[in-house]
């Protein structure tokens, strides 16, 4: 089985978020970029299945070369070899083509991308890349099982879960409960060292128009401050919450 | 040319998005000048979209569409929006809704901006204005292609009534067992229970609660508030609570009108899958909790102590407002 593993390169969770250039720029300055959270359990779901199932697990980034650091983590944690496509990721629909692209080239059984990414919060890359290559595709993952090409998947739905069964290719976006947080891994000093070796190939990519553009950031509007309700009078707050936030 | 909105059903009933995104679409039907068609699948109250400004209701119910299957639904969606010459289609930002959008915009070779917060910010060209960063920022998106996507975010358009006079149009889909190379097996679904994705309320339990036997009191809060139950990521890799009741930036959005957090710090991963909801309330003993700096209202104590009381209150408020 051959896995692709589509990884975008994000600002660290804990990141403060600000925009530069008349705001029409995300403020790299001072951010630290890490794997995508939702990729980081499909990347350890893959390792797995490299582990269990003798799969061959390679990654794929669209972007400049400032993503390698990330894509050098992710072969770190075990993937055989990194694909990089050298293009901004304008939007989701020029990034899914790209890894469309890759894809058909590469001739991978099984794709793993995220539910979203947490920069873009696009949620669209895993659907739009099934449907240009006109593979199965389950999102919101949070199980999967192959024998053969036979794949048992589980998705979360609103209020709870839904199995399904499948066949290869297949495209998921995964998420949190594709494996266990323990599972996780952090790269050691030999996968460091070994990842160093592996082969990380950068492509141009191909011709496609983004169909939308982000022309301008805002943040939200700063909050005003906490309302404090004395602990010895709960009432307060209960009447607030109805005469003044009316949410009650 | 149209507006089409996939208006979502639950057991039959219309869910509240459904309305929402009809609002969302009228308003903009109206500015650029184009009937509103919905599409519906298994509905039992067609009529009730009329009410939201929906003039045509195409419905759909037949067997093999008895269960959401996304391609399949994409495949039906993508037809209708081609024999009603739609020029943009809104989705809400349900599960399946999200699940069908990457798909619908391949099919369609539309621009798609989901999450989105607010009526456009401009009509020609189209700009859009949704959240990103997981709700540290917003993002002003204009849209390139002649066919357009929109995801209205849950709770932020809000229902806006326009009642209209409408038809509803019985039709069917013409699907082959060859379209179900997905198959669902089971579905799981709570019953009896607010799910937070469709909650008004949402009270919230973090580390601070000490172990799960003090959940009573969080499942007692949201039951007189009418409440779903959320918990922070910690609390559900302890396994104190299940998985899917993890909200924040790794586990699920909340986007409701008030939410309460009881023993919760405020990390900012916590934050950012929160904060689109409207008002917050948090229960903290520390003062210098981060989460006060993120609240509307707060109260510094122990919530052993104030929960029990709060609930007291509040089925008094509720006595007395019955
Ligand atoms: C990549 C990444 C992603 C993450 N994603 C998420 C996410 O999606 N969601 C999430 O929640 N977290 C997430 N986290 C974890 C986050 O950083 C925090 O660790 C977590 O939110 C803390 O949970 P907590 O507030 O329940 O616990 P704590 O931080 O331990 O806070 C407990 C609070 O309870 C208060 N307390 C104690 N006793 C009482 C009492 N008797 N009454 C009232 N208050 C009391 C304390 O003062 C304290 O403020 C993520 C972390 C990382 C690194
Ligand atoms: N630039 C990128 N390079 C590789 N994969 C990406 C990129 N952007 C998004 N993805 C993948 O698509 C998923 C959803 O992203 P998005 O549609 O941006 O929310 C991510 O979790 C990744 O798996």
């Amino acid at each position: 089985m051959k896995i692709l593993v589509c990884i975008s390169n994000v600002p660290d969770t804990t990141s403060k978020i600000n925009f530069t250039d008349n705001d029409t720029k995300f403020d790299t300055n001072g951010v630290q970029f890490v794997i995508n959270p939702n990729d980081e359990f499909g990347l350890t779901r893959a390792m797995w299945f490299k582990e269990k199932q003798g799969a061959v697990v390679h990654v794929a980034t669209v972007g400049e070369i400032q993503v390698e650091p990330t894509m050098r983590k992710a072969l770190a944690i075990g993937a055989d070899e990194a694909i990089r496509v050298n293009a901004q990721p304008i939007d989701g629909f020029f990034v899914a083509s790209q890894l469309a692209e890759v894809v058909r080239q590469g001739g991978y059984d099984l794709v793993i991308a995220g539910r979203e990414s947490i920069d873009y919060n696009g949620g669209m890359v895993p659907g739009i890349m099934a449907e240009l290559l006109d593979m199965s595709f389950v999102n919101t993952c949070i199980g999967l099982e192959i024998e053969g090409d036979r794949a048992k998947a589980i998705r979360e739905i609103d209020g709870g879960k839904e199995s399904i069964e499948t066949s290869l290719p297949l495209v998921i976006g995964g998420q949190k409960g594709l494996v266990d947080e323990s599972d996780l891994r952090i790269p050691n000093m030999r996968g460091i060292m070994m990842a160093r070796q592996k082969k990380l190939t950068v492509i141009e990519p191909s011709n496609v128009s983004p169909a939308t553009q982000d022309t301008k950031f805002e943040k939200p509007a700063p909050k005003g401050d906490v309302k404090l309700v004395d602990a010895n009078n709960v009432e307060e707050l209960v009447s607030l919450l109805h005469r003044e936030a009316k949410v009650i | 040319m149209s507006v089409l909105v996939y208006t979502e059903t639950l057991n039959g009933k219309f869910k509240k998005n459904a309305f929402e995104a009809a609002s969302y679409a009228f308003d903009l039907a109206q500015k650029i000048g184009q009937p509103l068609v919905a599409i519906a699948f298994n509905a039992e109250n067609c009529d009730a979209l009329f009410n939201y400004g929906v003039s045509k209701v195409l419905h759909i119910k037949q067997e093999n569409l008895a269960t959401f299957n996304a391609k399949v639904y994409a495949k039906v969606i993508s037809e209708i929006a081609l024999s009603q010459s739609t020029s943009t289609l809104i989705l809400s930002a349900t599960t399946d809704a999200k699940y069908m959008g990457g798909i619908l915009a391949a099919k369609l070779k539309a621009g798609f901006a989901p999450n989105v917060v607010a009526a456009p910010l401009s009509i020609e060209p189209l700009v859009v204005k949704r959240m990103t960063f997981s709700n540290k920022g917003f993002a002003h998106t204009r849209i390139n292609t002649d066919f357009r996507i929109i995801g209205v975010s849950n709770n932020s358009f809000g229902l806006v009534e326009n009642n209209v006079e409408g038809t509803v149009e019985e039709i069917s889909a013409d699907i082959s067992d060859s379209d179900f190379n997905t198959r669902s097996v089971n579905v799981e679904r709570v019953t009896g229970k607010v799910t937070i994705a469709d909650a008004d309320i949402v009270v919230s339990g973090g580390r601070g609660l000490k172990g799960p036997e003090n959940w009573g009191m969080v499942e007692e809060l949201a039951e007189v508030l009418g409440a779903a139950t959320a918990c922070s990521k910690p609390v559900s890799d302890m396994g104190w609570r299940s998985h899917s009741e993890h909200v924040g930036q790794t586990g699920k959005p909340v986007a409701c009108n008030l939410y309460i957090a009881i023993g919760i710090s405020g990390a900012i991963q916590h934050l950012a899958g929160i904060n689109a909801s409207k008002v917050k309330v948090v229960i903290n003993t520390d003062p210098e909790a981060p989460f006060f700096k993120a609240a509307d209202y707060g109260i510094v104590g122990d919530a052993f102590e104030v929960v029990p009381e709060l609930i007291e209150k509040l089925k008094e408020f509720k006595a007395q407002n019955a």
